[in-house]
């Protein structure tokens, strides 16, 4: 039971903060333009195959420096020839948008690289046991997953707080008009904002990939759940959007462990339920059978009673 | 006005469409592959086509069928979806083809044998016959049964009877974990091992019986932490694609040293990801022949297969039984006609390029054959799957009249 | 005076519903064009997308209310239907087949009032998400509750076994076509007439300004719920048609690549006009249909029109057509054909080019050794060869060159035979 616990704990840490990579860009990018960039899955993505070929013709290292900075720059080029031109035809159209985009980095994805898993392996240098507890390795990737992850956000939180370009940003998400007059070029801060955000995506992908597989489904898989994370966690705000990260994170990876279902609730009251109900899928079902879908489940019930996030400001 | 431009548009488009649709040949036979060749499983299916279609020319290179005709693979794209299958299905019929063969996804399976039933009920002068190469759900020899589908791979009970034979003579086996995706197949898969377990070693405890969504696990190492913790000696599961990928690498990753006995973990990227850290320990239930090869025309097939396409690998021996075997019925029936065919498939014996005996049983269509249990290794594989030096290594073998299941089939023949 | 008014009225009865007519008249005769039996099939899909789209476009076009969700009650709808079908099986209790897809609109308009009591508190990206998540949990219960849905498989029923409608037990395809065509103009003329009723102009009015349309005096979650549920309505009916025709429902009507495809369809149509989806679902079955048959990449090319559609024509296909509206009605189309023609054919070789080499690119990453010829454009390409691929870059960037070249001149020809259809409004 300890043991299952520590290693859930870890394993939702590590997953935690991978989300939060992820959401990061995607809350930089909504707090700045306030549109909710759907291509941002399809980038994490794209990091990972850019990260994969650059790792069999160079190797990982150069890999987990270029990708991501490919990566931002196709960010930016959507930003500035894609969106900038779409936002006269307002919000939904921004959306729809990028959508699109997001369908359409994942068919380019495969035409370029075909539609099987590719081999994309972490460095020998990484692949190693770091620790066992009672039995069971953890691995040194996922350590480096955890480090890279927590590094990005302590640099984002320095960024932004403490740097001038990370103030000029905190201000032209509230006050872009006056920022503009201030004389800052604002829509060249937009398109490093969006070129930023994706190359974060991209590094997200660079690092998921040897560990979550690097497959023409990824982006499908892991792009629902950011915007769970963002919406939770609260439109907007970077700190939300990590606590929102760690506690989807947990919730998935302890909700596996769990394997009661009502159908054990009624019997622990008292209550006998019979097989051939209609109804009896609903009792029987186990919340380790539901885990994966339980964060949809959260971000129906937060849209709901708390649209604004657990921490979040903006009213959407 | 607007109507009138959506009519041309759609009269245009139509007529393009028709004329543009393949004509009818007269001179070969041809087969319809119904199976992705776009989307997300393009790549299985895309594999099976090629498979498929180097059969074919093998026997066309030895003579064609009904004396020099060309047997001919077309492939059509379902998209992995029931309802494109259907669609497909109506242009199979209207091109005049008379044989579809299909295997990825019971779902796409369960769709076809239903719509196959009813076209040939419905317009007996235009008969169909199913051909299924892969799709493993039991309920399609059983409840579904159908005189116009024939079953070419061991379906997940027969699998499983195999596997458990195996299990059952490790007397040191003591608990045993189930994991699977839930849906129908994953569920046949864990009600079999329950079942075949419980007949054969009562004593044998099944410590866990877990059943995760289908293509939404992003990382499965908290089911390995549960694996764990449970204290099983061995896993068995019927996850393929991303989830068979997955929960290989997770096991990896964690240090997991128990074996896995699986249903699909090898080949379409599988083997070169599970690589060092699955040597001994992954092992496959299936059909057709490992390392060593067993026979010198089969090595031949596949070394010539590799030459053609070197980045794809045979991956499913059975296509090479399921079109041989066609073949042979068309040329014992003397005809192309369905009904024909059929009768002349039923009870076939066959005598596969590895030396397998296989017999297409008549009460149900579903093809008898001895099950291999594979062994993932790179010692001593002369044949390597996805060019890694990895391979499946033969481990046991059950002879057919061994892994034979019963069945409950009704069929009504016409 | 009153002699004259009743033949007025008859008159203008008759020509006010020309179009409808017209619509009635063409869907008809149709399958005596298209008799094979594959495009009776895609005939039948295509309808069913029009009802699938013109309900969707109840929520986005008049309502504003974007929906990443909406194959919910598609399903939905889908599954009470095929279980209304196989309870009704064997002639169990009267139930003719026509009458089933109610069943599935009653659904679609339960949920979507279920679903729809809190989805619809805001629009904009609020609403968006929260239909993302239904969706999402829809789709996965699906699999889960496996009694209702069938899980992987699916359910299957006999549409022949149910009660005879006047002797047709719908075996043949054609009867099932007439059946989908008529419940596509009963529903896309309801449809049409919820929009002309104050509910309908109203969502428009809560789709342009909330705030003032409160203060007008009506609840714009009133209102949005009631267009959502009439949305979810029609879908549910379009997802009875769906069981009716292909016997089976499986989880692949619920799930997001549905919302996602009837998103496409309405807005590549046009979500500002009636008529856009339709004009949308026609093209995306059309496209997804046959394109399929000749290319692997074909969902690239969706993407590409997809894309190219939100950011150069956000009114859609029908958008297009309709900006020609005045220039035909002011007899000025004809000048702009040459025009066309010189933009148009740069254009279409520029297109050839980018086809040609993506085409040869995907062969590159699935073809087998020794195998370089390729078949494209009714010509056997050699991938190896330079040649091929010059040729392809030449007609693109030729195109490319010329088609912007000549884009001035086609301005100009706009601008002056706009002048000539607005003129006469100005006066």
């Amino acid at each position: 039971m300890l043991e299952l616990t520590v290693f859930s704990l870890l394993n939702g840490l590590v997953y935690g903060l991978l989300l939060f990579m992820l959401s990061s860009g995607l809350t930089l990018i909504f707090s700045m333009m306030g549109v909710l960039n759907f291509a941002h899955a399809s980038l994490y993505m794209l990091g990972a195959y850019l990260a994969y070929s650059i790792s069999l013709k160079i190797g990982f290292w150069p890999g987990l420096v270029i990708a991501p900075l490919l990566v931002g720059v196709v960010g930016a080029l959507i930003e500035r020839y894609g969106l900038r031109h779409v936002h006269r035809y307002g919000h939904v159209a921004e959306l729809i948008f990028t959508f699109g985009v997001a369908f359409l980095i994942e068919e380019s994805v495969q035409l370029i690289w075909g539609r099987q898993n590719v081999d994309y392996r972490e460095p020998a240098i990484l692949a190693f046991p770091l620790f066992k507890l009672w039995g069971t390795d953890f691995p040194a990737y996922k350590a480096f997953m955890l480090a890279i992850s927590i590094g990005i956000f302590i640099a984002l939180l320095v960024v932004l707080t403490r740097s001038r370009v990370g103030l000029i940003i905190q201000a032209a998400i509230t006050h872009p008009n006056q920022v503009a007059m201030l004389g800052h070029n604002v829509p060249l801060v937009f398109t490093g904002v969006f070129g930023a955000g994706s190359a974060l995506a991209g590094l997200a992908g660079v690092i998921a990939g040897p560990s979550l597989g690097t497959f023409p489904g990824m982006a499908a898989v892991l792009g629902s759940i950011v915007f769970v994370v963002i919406v939770v966690g609260g439109l907007g705000s970077l700190a939300g959007a990590f606590v929102a990260s760690l506690l989807i994170g947990m919730l998935q990876t302890f909700a596996v462990a769990v394997d009661y279902s009502l159908e054990d609730l009624f019997k622990a009251i008292g209550i006998t339920t019979g097989q051939r109900s209609a109804l009896s899928d609903l009792y029987t079902v186990t919340v380790a059978q539901i885990g994966p879908i339980l964060p949809y489940l959260l971000l129906v019930l937060i849209l709901i009673f708390r649209p604004t996030g657990l921490l979040g400001k903006r009213e959407v | 006005m607007i109507d009138r431009r959506q009519f041309t548009q759609l009269a245009a488009a139509l007529a393009a469409g028709c004329v543009a649709l393949p004509g009818f040949a007269a001179d070969p036979v041809r087969v319809a592959f119904i199976d992705p060749l776009s989307g997300p499983f393009a790549a299985v299916g895309s594999s099976g086509l090629k498979q498929f279609q180097f059969i074919a020319s093998e026997i066309n290179k030895s003579g064609g069928v009904l004396g020099g005709r060309k047997l001919e693979v077309v492939g059509y794209d379902n998209k992995v979806s029931p309802k494109e299958s259907l669609i497909q299905l109506k242009r199979v019929i209207g091109d005049g083809i008379q044989f579809i063969v299909q295997g990825n996804s019971s779902g796409v399976a369960n769709a076809l044998i239903d719509a196959v039933e009813k076209h040939n009920e419905r317009e007996p002068g235009k008969r169909v016959l199913y051909l299924n190469y892969s799709a493993v759900d039991p309920s399609l020899t059983n409840e579904k049964c159908n005189y116009w589908h024939f079953r070419f791979d061991a379906n997940a009970d027969m699998k499983m009877n195999a596997l458990t034979d195996v299990i059952a003579t490790n007397k040191k086996m003591k608990s045993i974990y189930i994991i699977g995706q839930d849906y129908s197949f994953g569920k046949a898969v864990a009600a079999a091992a329950e079942e075949f377990l419980g007949q054969k070693r009562p004593d044998i405890k099944i410590v866990g019986n877990e059943l995760h969504p289908i293509g939404k696990v992003k990382d499965f190492s908290p089911y390995i932490a549960k694996i764990k913790a449970s204290g099983a000696q061995a896993v068995i599961t019927g996850n393929w694609g991303a989830d068979m990928l997955g929960l290989a690498k997770a096991a990896s990753d964690a240090g997991l040293e128990i074996p896995f006995y699986t249903y699909y973990a090898a080949a379409n990227g599988i083997t070169k990801a599970i690589g060092a850290g699955g040597v001994g320990k992954v092992r496959l239930v299936g059909e057709g022949d490992g390392n060593p090869i067993s026979t010198a025309a089969w090595r031949d097939v596949l070394k010539r297969f590799k030459a053609k396409y070197p980045d794809e690998d045979f991956t499913q021996p059975r296509i090479a039984n399921t079109i041989h075997m066609l073949a042979l019925a068309i040329n014992q029936a003397k005809s192309t006609e369905p009904a024909k065919v059929a009768a002349a498939l039923e009870g076939m014996t066959y005598t596969s390029y590895w030396g397998d005996i296989v017999t297409m049983r008549a009460t149900d269509h579903q093809l008898q054959m001895p099950i291999r249990i594979f062994v993932h290794t790179n010692k001593n594989i002369e044949v390597d799957l996805d060019n890694s030096g990895y391979g499946l290594a033969t481990e046991s073998a059950v002879s057919a009249h061994m892994a034979s299941t019963p069945t409950t089939c009704k069929m009504q023949r016409p | 005076m009153s002699a004259l008014a009743p033949a007025r009225t008859r008159t203008t009865f008759v020509r006010r519903n020309a179009i409808w007519w017209l619509a009635l008249l063409i869907v008809l005769l149709l399958p005596q064009l298209a008799r094979s039996g594959t495009s009776i099939a895609v005939l039948n899909q295509m309808c069913i997308m029009v009802i699938f789209s013109l309900s969707y476009n109840m929520l986005l076009g008049q309502g504003g209310m974007l929906s990443f969700g909406h194959a919910v009650y598609f399903g939905l709808g889908g599954y009470f239907t095929i279980h209304l079908m196989k309870m009704a099986s064997g002639g169990g209790f009267f139930m003719p087949l026509p009458l089933v897809p109610l069943a599935g609109g009653v659904a679609g308009l339960l949920f979507g009032l279920l679903f729809g009591s809190f989805s619809t508190n805001r629009a904009g990206t609020v609403f968006a998400m929260i239909s993302l998540g239904i969706g999402e949990l829809i789709a996965a219960s699906s699999l889960i509750f496996v009694k209702f849905s069938g899980g992987e498989e699916g359910i299957t029923a006999d549409r022949t076994n149910l009660t005879a409608f006047f002797g047709a037990t719908f075996r043949h395809e054609l009867q099932v076509y007439y059946l989908i065509a008529g419940w596509m103009m009963l529903c896309a003329w309801l449809m049409y007439r919820f929009s002309r009723t104050p509910v309908g102009r109203m969502a428009n009015a809560v789709r342009d300004n909330a705030e003032r349309a409160e203060f007008v005096g009506y609840s714009q979650k009133h209102v949005r719920l009631l267009s959502f549920m009439g949305a979810g309505f029609f879908a549910g009916i379009a997802g009875g048609l769906f069981a009716v025709n292909y016997e089976i429902v499986t989880e692949e009507t619920v799930n997001l690549v549905s919302s996602g495809v009837v998103l496409l369809q309405a807005y590549i149509g046009g979500v500002g006009f009636f008529a856009g989806p339709i004009v949308g679902a026609v093209v995306y079955t059309l496209l997804q249909t046959l394109l399929s048959n000749y290319t692997e990449i074909w969902a690239f090319y969706v993407g590409l029109i997809f894309v190219a559609t939100v950011m150069y024509a956000p009114a859609g296909l029908t958008g297009i057509i309709m900006m020609h509206l005045p220039i035909y009605r002011a007899g000025k189309l004809r000048s702009l054909a040459l025009p066309y023609l010189r933009v148009g054919l740069p254009a279409l070789c520029c297109a050839i080019g980018v086809i040609g080499l993506l085409e040869l690119l995907h062969f590159l990453s699935v073809r087998a050794v020794g195998q370089s010829i390729k078949r494209l454009f009714w010509v056997r390409l050699d991938v190896d060869q330079p040649l091929a691929w010059l040729v392809f870059a030449a007609l693109a960037l030729g195109g490319f060159v010329a088609a912007r070249r000549m884009a001035p001149q086609l301005v100009s020809a706009w601008d002056a035979a706009s002048r000539h259809a607005f003129a006469g409004r100005e006066r």
